[in-house]
């Protein structure tokens, strides 16, 4: 498998229905890609977890990283299913114990994504997932933190990709898989 | 009600959860034992336990939702969710939700916070589960109660992994169950 759009399989097309598109939020001019309403869905929501699974089940994963706060409702399920360990990639503050963190651009300044020190080890083999990959900007910082503690990312997994924003070329030349293109 | 006095009296399981969950004293302020589930997230087997341990209980109740508290609730709900077969609803923080919302407000330590909910997401009669990794005051889980009766649905069950001493012998919130795995760890020398 080449890491790209699961084109094949049936059951993208359901998955792609339930996305809500809702205009003009945060702000005037995005079509805001809205994930809830595939989690109101149990057979769409389960058969976004299960591609990702029968993906990654068999690929030695020791981390599933999920950036705050969508990540957080796709990458626990993944983890269980593939026997990784679930690693929460925060906002600033959120995370009690020592922390280690990577800053990235906005629109309009910065922000910063935090790891709890000692939660992914040199060696480890790790996954990150979020809802989304517009600029790239969130999972490139996500990949940074990895790295500096020694682990590979093997793959970054979004259900939902916004291929006119280039993301997928600031992964530090890591592959993308997602499932659904908004164009 | 603690799940130990609940049919799971002297489960090794939830010894398993127990340990796996990191004290970090003084945070976010001083005299605070912050409990960390994210040590547990880390421990794939007592992780697993956890959420078994909620489908077990409620996989044959026909609940028909799951609706979590951002942003621990996240890491717990949806696995539950998936496993009994339930719609999946996100408890949100205001602003981040891009559909029509409803909110209640509730208290802080010093002054409100809000939880918003997706108007169309929960239908009147709807069996609900609400869940977070912990519950303290309950002031959170009520204002989660307070949005899904408010769209008619009925809560069945309030559910967290942990529970500080101020619910101990609570077996209601509002009126509705309380189903806690856990006492907070390593606060016996403190007391």
């Amino acid at each position: 498998m080449s890491g790209n759009k699961q084109d094949e399989d049936p059951r993208i097309n359901g998955i792609k229905t339930k996305i809500r598109v809702v205009p003009d939020f945060p702000k005037k001019g995005i079509m805001f890609q809205d994930i809830t309403t595939v989690l109101l869905d149990p057979k769409a929501f389960k058969d976004t977890i299960d591609l990702f699974v029968e993906r990654y089940r068999d690929k030695n994963i020791s981390v599933v990283a999920g950036i705050e706060a969508r990540g957080f409702i796709f990458g626990p399920p993944i983890a269980l299913a593939i026997g990784a360990k679930f690693v929460p990639l925060r906002k600033p503050k959120k995370l009690p114990g020592e922390t280690i963190f990577e800053e990235y651009e906005l629109e309009y300044g910065n922000d910063r994504l935090e790891m709890h020190v000692g939660a992914v080890e040199a060696g480890d083999r790790a996954l990150v997932v979020d809802d989304l990959i517009a600029t790239g900007g969130t999972l490139c910082a996500a990949i940074n933190l990895l790295e500096r503690v020694g682990a590979e990312v093997v793959e970054c997994a979004c259900v939902i990709e916004l291929p006119e924003l280039k993301g997928r070329q600031r992964l530090k030349g890591k592959p993308l898989c997602m499932l659904v293109e908004y164009r | 009600m603690f799940a130990a006095e609940n049919g799971l009296k002297g489960d090794p399981r939830l010894e398993a959860i127990s340990a796996a969950i990191r004290v970090v004293p003084n945070f976010p302020k001083k005299g605070i034992m912050f409990q960390d589930i994210t040590t547990l997230l880390l421990d794939h087997k007592a992780f697993k336990h956890t959420i078994d341990i909620f489908v077990d209980r409620y996989k044959d109740m026909q609940i028909s939702v799951v609706a979590g508290v951002e942003a621990r609730g996240f890491m717990f709900g949806p696995s539950i969710a998936l496993a009994i077969g339930a719609k999946f609803v996100p408890l949100r923080k205001p602003g981040k939700l891009p559909g029509k919302v409803i909110s209640e407000s509730y208290e802080l330590e010093y002054g409100h916070d809000r939880l918003e909910m997706h108007v169309d997401a929960v239908e009147p009669l709807e069996r609900v589960i609400i869940i977070d990794d912990l519950v303290a005051t309950g002031g959170t889980l009520s204002a989660a109660i307070s949005l899904m009766e408010s769209q008619g649905a009925e809560v069945v069950e309030c559910a967290c992994v942990i529970g500080l001493p101020e619910v101990k012998g609570q077996h209601k919130l509002k009126g509705k169950p309380l189903y806690v795995l856990v006492e907070p760890s390593g606060l016996d020398e403190f007391c």
